[in-house]
């Protein structure tokens, strides 16, 4: 409960500072935020689409690690808790996907051209697309456990293979990444000042938190659904 | 050697010789696969009519073919030990690594062998289709396939016991071949644009480590998958 008020609170003073803190190109003022070349207005997007992804790669992180758990020890809470995460790593993933494809519009003309980040981020959701198909494909929970722990270590080995090839097939225009005019840009800039980082990693915390939140949220009901589905099969058989 | 490594690999090649001889007795895979090759070769020359297509396109083209016929090759290696009720006994005699080390190599001999057909068809009915730097391309299809069969035993193993088949198979396997689906069409395009070896250097080292890596984590988890 406590947390749900820190959170809410939280977030409502980074939203609000993050729209409202003007971007000038020399800044002055404490709330002052600086000018980035190339992106404008358009930088607000960072406290924003990027705390996404970050909570896209932590909830799948999440979900991996309590799959790991499950093949080892076969403790049904620890299923419910990889899938509750891996569809929370969904939301954000997609979240991620609007928000950076609105951006795209504005900045680079189009929704969708596939650049490096773009398909990443579509074969992330594929990925765990696949993932949900394949859990309601298997009726067996226990089964059902054990093979999408198994996919999604397969799936997530391979992610680091993609992220190296695709740079090679298309140069990315995505801030911050290799070839950017700008050097390594927002990131660079962030790091010279301070105003921008601190928002920025405020939102980082806050997304996080939220997740966390969520997630705990999440793991409480399904752990209900759960018990719920199994007593009457304990009590009749 | 050890007397335990020489009995894993004897166990294994008692896998890949049953899996050869259960192959040559219903010819199940090979004569699907080759009307498989044929019908699509033929839709994709229909849809040219006659045009001249760049090569980027026929790189893309030639490993549309070759995913597609090897997953509806693949997908029935392990769905076919639990149609025939096989998956016990082959559970109790051999240990989980053999019969997928068994599997795996039945795969890697029946993708290459596809893709020889498919390049030797796709060499004599698209004149278009020139490989300059034959090294290049040789490696692309040998890495390729190896790749290929690796990530899609272990998704063969996978859905062999979910319920909906067929389906789920590319479903599940595109996301994972994607990154190797992308290499190896970037290696064909080198190999024909005749570029030097040396270019296609860390596309064939992403491809062979792309392999060990996924055969790597299809060892150790395949206990979880085989296991009922």
């Amino acid at each position: 409960m406590t947390w749900k008020v820190i959170i809410a609170i939280w977030l409502t003073l980074i939203i609000i500072a993050s729209l409202v803190f003007p971007i000038v190109a020399s800044p002055q003022h404490w709330y002052d935020l600086p000018n980035i070349r190339g992106l404008e207005q358009r930088a607000r997007i960072m406290f924003f689409h990027v705390p996404m992804a970050w909570v896209t790669v932590i909830a799948f992180l999440v979900s991996m690690i309590y799959g790991i758990r499950y093949l080892v020890r076969k403790n049904a809470i620890d299923d419910l808790r990889s899938v509750s995460s891996a569809g929370l790593g969904f939301l954000f993933c997609f979240l991620a996907t609007v928000t950076g494809s609105v951006w795209a519009k504005f900045n680079w003309g189009s929704f969708w051209n596939w650049d490096p980040r773009e398909t990443s981020i579509f074969l992330l959701l594929l990925i765990y697309a696949a993932y949900f198909v394949l859990r309601t494909a298997v009726e067996n929970e226990e089964k059902r456990g054990t093979l999408s722990a198994v996919y999604s270590i397969i799936a997530f080995v391979t992610v680091p293979f993609f992220i190296f090839i695709m740079p090679r097939v298309v140069p990315s225009l995505h801030p911050g990444s290799k070839g950017d005019p700008e050097g390594s840009g927002p990131i660079m800039q962030m790091r010279i000042d301070p105003n921008m980082a601190i928002l920025f990693f405020g939102a980082l915390i806050g997304f996080t938190a939220l997740y966390f939140w969520m997630w705990s949220v999440r793991v409480r009901a399904e752990r209900v659904n759960f018990h719920r589905l199994n007593i009457p099969e304990q009590t009749g058989g | 050697m050890s007397e335990k490594t020489f009995s894993a690999l004897r166990s294994t090649a008692a896998v890949l010789k049953k899996e050869f001889a259960s192959e040559l007795r219903t010819r199940y895979a090979v004569n699907a696969l080759i009307m498989f090759v044929v019908t699509t070769l033929s839709i994709i020359l229909f849809a040219f009519g006659g045009e001249n297509v760049s090569s980027e396109v026929l790189a893309g083209l030639l490993w549309i073919v070759i995913f597609f016929s090897a997953m509806s090759g693949l997908s029935r290696t392990f769905v076919s030990e639990e149609e025939r009720g096989t998956t016990m006994t082959l559970q109790l005699l051999a240990r989980p690594s053999s019969v997928y080390f068994g599997k795996l190599g039945f795969n890697v001999v029946l993708i290459l062998s596809l893709s020889l057909l498919i390049v030797v068809l796709y060499f004599i009915f698209i004149s278009n289709f020139v490989v300059r730097s034959y090294d290049i391309f040789v490696a692309t299809i040998v890495l390729g396939g190896v790749g290929l069969a690796s990530a899609s035993t272990v998704i063969a193993a996978i859905i062999a016991k979910a319920n909906t088949r067929g389906t789920l198979y590319p479903v599940l396997s595109f996301p994972i071949l994607l990154p190797l689906l992308l290499a190896v069409i970037h290696a064909t395009k080198l190999s024909m644009e005749g570029m030097p070896f040396e270019e296609a250097i860390s596309d064939l080292q992403l491809l062979l480590s792309y392999s060990v890596v996924v055969i790597t984590a299809s060892y150790l988890l395949f206990d979880f998958i085989w296991k009922d």
